[in-house]
């Protein structure tokens, strides 16, 4: 099991990578395809203006990783915490 | 999948919430009973949404040359059902509104619709399908995780499509369109995520028996 879950991994981190191998060099962007959606609106409707603005806007690239990195960070540390704590009774059911 | 925030006119962003509003309610209402009845469930329905959080804060570079990022909400609709799924959804959405201006809140009621709703529902239904033709666990999560994700993204482009109709070709023409810009770019990553939730339900099954069975996952004691 833990070989074909490592494999498993494997598969996802090589699916990361393919892409930035293939387009080595190349002259993709890499940019959000939310905001190629974005672009094709402008495209289909020159004159539409988004009606409403975010309430508050991360003032700089580097504050939106930070909030990403946050919110990665918050979801991971609670999947250890618990992978931690259900996993930490069946080791010590293990050695006795 | 996110729709930027006024990027949806007031009427379909009205009829999206309204869309929506049920199903957050009732998800809510199933919370509260869930963690009533199986309060063992607690911590790792806690996880299911945690998952969510990580996986859609991470954007992973795809083969169209684009980034985009995986929902993570397969795993909670196949572990706890839609509905529930659709409030962890939700949450992860009014951060990523409020902090990242990344969606918003007049297109909340979309991006509920087509991440928290009809992802999750199509999650749970391939989750419970294929194990009912035969197909174990590990292989029905794969596709529920997989194609729950790629359906949010197909439901994300015909949303724009509706809203904004090519001039030339009208919603359909849109939505080709809109597909093109989701749909390759999404494909390997929902293999990722469908490959990721696997790992995590294989632990899942090692670690935690008590409250897979709790949840009728899977069948006999702990």
């Amino acid at each position: 099991m833990l070989k074909r879950n490592l494999l498993m991994l494997a598969g996802v981190v090589g699916l990361a990578i393919l892409p930035l191998v293939i387009h080595h060099g190349g002259n993709a962007e890499f940019a959000g395809a939310d905001g190629e959606a974005e672009a094709l609106i402008g495209e289909i409707r020159p004159d539409y203006k988004p009606w409403a603005a975010p309430l508050w806007e991360p003032p700089s690239g580097e504050i939106e990783s930070l909030l990403f990195a946050l919110q990665a960070a918050i979801g991971a540390g609670l999947v250890g915490f618990y992978f931690g704590r259900r996993t930490a009774p069946a080791r010590a059911a293990d050695k006795s | 999948m996110h729709i930027m925030e006024g990027f949806l006119p007031a009427s379909h962003a009205l009829f999206w919430g309204a869309a929506s509003a049920p199903f957050v309610v009732y998800g809510a209402r199933r919370i509260i009973t869930l963690v009533r009845e199986k309060p063992e469930t607690k911590m790792l329905m806690a996880a299911s949404g945690a998952y969510v959080f990580v996986l859609s804060a991470l954007k992973i570079p795809s083969v169209t040359g684009s980034c985009s990022h995986p929902t993570g909400t397969g795993l909670a609709a196949s572990l706890f059902g839609p509905t529930v799924t659709t409030v962890l959804g939700t949450i992860v959405l009014l951060f990523q509104a409020l902090l990242l201006a990344h969606g918003g809140l007049t297109t909340l009621g979309a991006n509920v619709f087509s991440m928290a709703i009809v992802g999750p529902f199509v999650a749970y239904g391939l989750f419970h399908g294929l194990q009912k033709v035969g197909a174990s666990a590990a292989l029905a999560i794969f596709f529920a995780a997989a194609l729950g994700g790629l359906a949010t993204y197909c439901v994300t482009a015909l949303q724009l499509a509706a809203a904004f109709p090519d001039p030339a070709t009208g919603v359909a023409g849109a939505a080709v369109k809109f597909l093109a810009v989701f749909a390759p770019t999404q494909v390997p990553l929902a293999i990722s995520e469908g490959l990721l939730t696997v790992v995590v339900f294989n632990l899942l099954q090692r670690y935690s028996r008590g409250e897979l069975s709790a949840l009728n996952i899977i069948s006999g004691k702990a």
